[in-house]
């Protein structure tokens, strides 16, 4: 049999079983570690020191004292804190601190303070980071560096070190060597690590990364294109609707401004797929991107749904996903435009007055080409629910309120070239495919408005083209 | 002045940046087979149909190829059909 014992000078738990480790002692082999202070105890001589904290890691302490039993090298028993009957157990000796108290509870291990799991992984453990070091040189600044290497989207990124990115990988439970795919467009494989590194510099906390690593896996769904977004003319960029219970448990916003700046994870959960597709697919504007405008959205666009009102159905619910399911729906998102009525108080004046709206999308007289997500703000929303609507009514209203003959849109008409040939005057045409229109609930109280996100051009062929929505897998 | 060097890892593909130098320009187009590949973007195929007539006037050898939408790289079928039959290819663009 042998003890091993690990303390640190810093716990008065430790302090009080002073005299117990020198019973031990007496009695059988103890290798006694000691945290922060190889001096302590004197009475016993001190302690072998471990404030590197290697064994202590290796060991799994995560509570100071622990007192650990092997039996041929092999740990059989292991007991935390003071408690006399477990130290007894463990040790195999009895009357050990005589006149102590019977038990008092023990403090946290010096290898689980903030941070120091991750520092010790690096260290000591299994960890091995695969990309390539880049050193900054002393008088050099990390940020301007990233700047030179091209890898930022125009703002500052969070320089990705060793330590962070192994934080960031405590967000996943897949392994950094994992491939998730091959982005576009030179289709190299994009590892959880690479995920990760990209995530650091984008501002992400850990435990956004699942729905980093989600989105990706979304965006390289075929039916998603991405490598036809990434490179078009058109203003798209992919936008990442969040649903389901790890939108709130993430702190994503949903209300006021959830189009705007300001949310950490709204704002970094988008611009870490883009920097993904930047640094790792290769997909950069003035060479492969060759948008004629782009827009604000290609830094960084994702929003979560209100999922608030019991009796709304979320996306993706309605995307057949279940109720509860933490999802991304992605889409080839333009920008923002606004929608403002205050005069309608019924829903089907506000239907056609929104599908008016909606029918500016990429042009007035063309039909069938870019979707779009119309986003239903509080006020709106609440003409609706008011009267008796769900998601179903809304949808069928604005898809009948977004049909017209093709007369009203012919080439020609208005002093316009553009429109639909004249063969089609008489037929009745959809302004979306039903596959490219999306309806989401997001935004604050306080104003009869909506917002209109317009969709890529490619949208008009949606057999190769679509919106798509992925698990995430937690 | 720090006392360990400030590491970051390289967050793209570590693709070698060295420039390639592009392929030399035919030296001649007589005898060679020269593949027009339509991206199947709207009037891509007039663009095309053009150049092929430029080319068949000049007694060239011309086939036509095509992508199933331009919102996604050639299928391999397709790239495998350009690189058995094809010497050139002219890859054809709208608007």
């Amino acid at each position: 049999m042998e003890l091993i014992a690990v303390v640190k000078r810093d716990c008065p738990t430790c302090l009080l079983v002073e005299p117990v480790l020198g019973q031990l002692k007496a009695r059988a082999p103890l290798a006694l570690y000691c945290q922060d202070d190889p001096a302590f105890p004197e009475s016993l001589g001190g302690a072998l020191d471990d404030r590197m904290l290697e064994r202590s890691w290796r060991l799994g302490v995560e509570i100071v004292p622990t007192l650990i039993r092997l039996e041929d090298g092999e740990e059989v028993a292991r007991t935390v804190g003071w408690d006399r009957a477990e130290w007894e157990r463990v040790s195999g000796a009895a009357g050990l601190g005589p006149g102590l108290t019977s038990f008092q509870p023990g403090c946290g291990s010096k290898t689980v303070e903030p941070g120091m799991p991750e520092r010790l992984a690096l260290r000591f453990g299994d960890l091995h980071l695969a990309a390539r070091p880049i050193e900054v040189a002393d008088d050099d600044d990390p940020i301007e560096v990233a700047y030179d290497r091209g890898w930022t989207d125009g703002l500052p990124i969070v320089p990705p070190t060793d330590l962070r990115i192994a934080r960031m990988l405590g967000g996943t439970r897949r392994k950094p060597d994992e491939v998730i795919g091959l982005i576009p467009p030179n289709l190299q494989p994009l590892t959880v690590e690479k995920a990760a590194i990209n995530a650091v510099m984008a501002g992400c906390r850990p435990d956004y990364l699942p729905v980093v690593i989600a989105a990706v896996e979304a965006a390289l769904m075929p039916e998603f294109a991405m490598h036809g977004l990434l490179c078009t003319l058109y203003f798209s960029g992919p936008l990442i609707i969040v649903n389901g219970p790890i939108a709130k448990r993430i702190g994503m916003n949903w209300g006021g401004n959830a189009l705007g700046q300001g949310n950490r994870a709204n704002a970094s959960i988008g611009r870490a797929l883009q920097l993904i597709v930047r640094n790792v697919g290769g997909g950069i504007p003035g060479e492969i991107d060759r948008a004629v405008l782009g827009n604000p959205g290609k830094y960084s666009f994702c929003f979560a749904e209100d999922e608030t009102d019991p009796g709304w159905t979320p996306l993706a619910v309605a995307r057949g996903f279940p109720p509860g399911s933490n999802t991304v729906t992605l889409f080839h998102a333009d920008g923002v435009t606004g929608f403002a009525d205050q005069a309608a108080r019924t829903p089907d004046d506000l239907a056609r007055s929104l599908a008016m709206g909606l029918w500016g999308v990429t042009h007035p007289k063309v039909a069938g080409w870019g979707g779009a997500v119309l986003v239903l703000s509080p006020d709106h929303y609440e003409i609706f629910r008011a009267a008796g609507w769900g998601r179903t009514d809304i949808e069928l209203a604005l898809k009948a309120a977004l049909r017209r003959p093709g007369r009203d849109m012919v080439t020609g008409l208005g002093g316009v070239a553009v429109g639909v040939a004249p063969e089609r005057a008489e037929d009745t045409i959809d302004k979306f495919h039903a596959e490219t229109f999306l309806l989401v609930r997001a935004g604050g109280r306080g104003g009869l408005m909506s917002a209109i996100i317009g969709g890529w051009t490619g949208q008009r062929n949606p057999a190769a083209v679509r919106p798509v929505t992925k698990e995430i897998a937690l | 002045m720090r006392n360990e060097p400030y590491l970051m890892r390289d967050p793209t593909a570590e693709l070698a940046p060295g420039m390639r130098p592009r392929l030399a320009p035919p030296e001649r187009l007589e005898g060679a087979t020269i593949g027009l590949l339509s991206i199947s973007k709207e009037r891509s195929h007039e663009f095309l149909d053009q150049v092929e007539r430029r080319l068949n006037e000049r007694g060239l050898n011309v086939l036509r190829f095509q992508k199933p939408t331009h919102t996604k790289p050639a299928p391999e079928d397709v790239l495998q059909r350009l690189i058995e039959r094809c010497d050139i290819v002219v890859e054809g663009l709208a608007d």
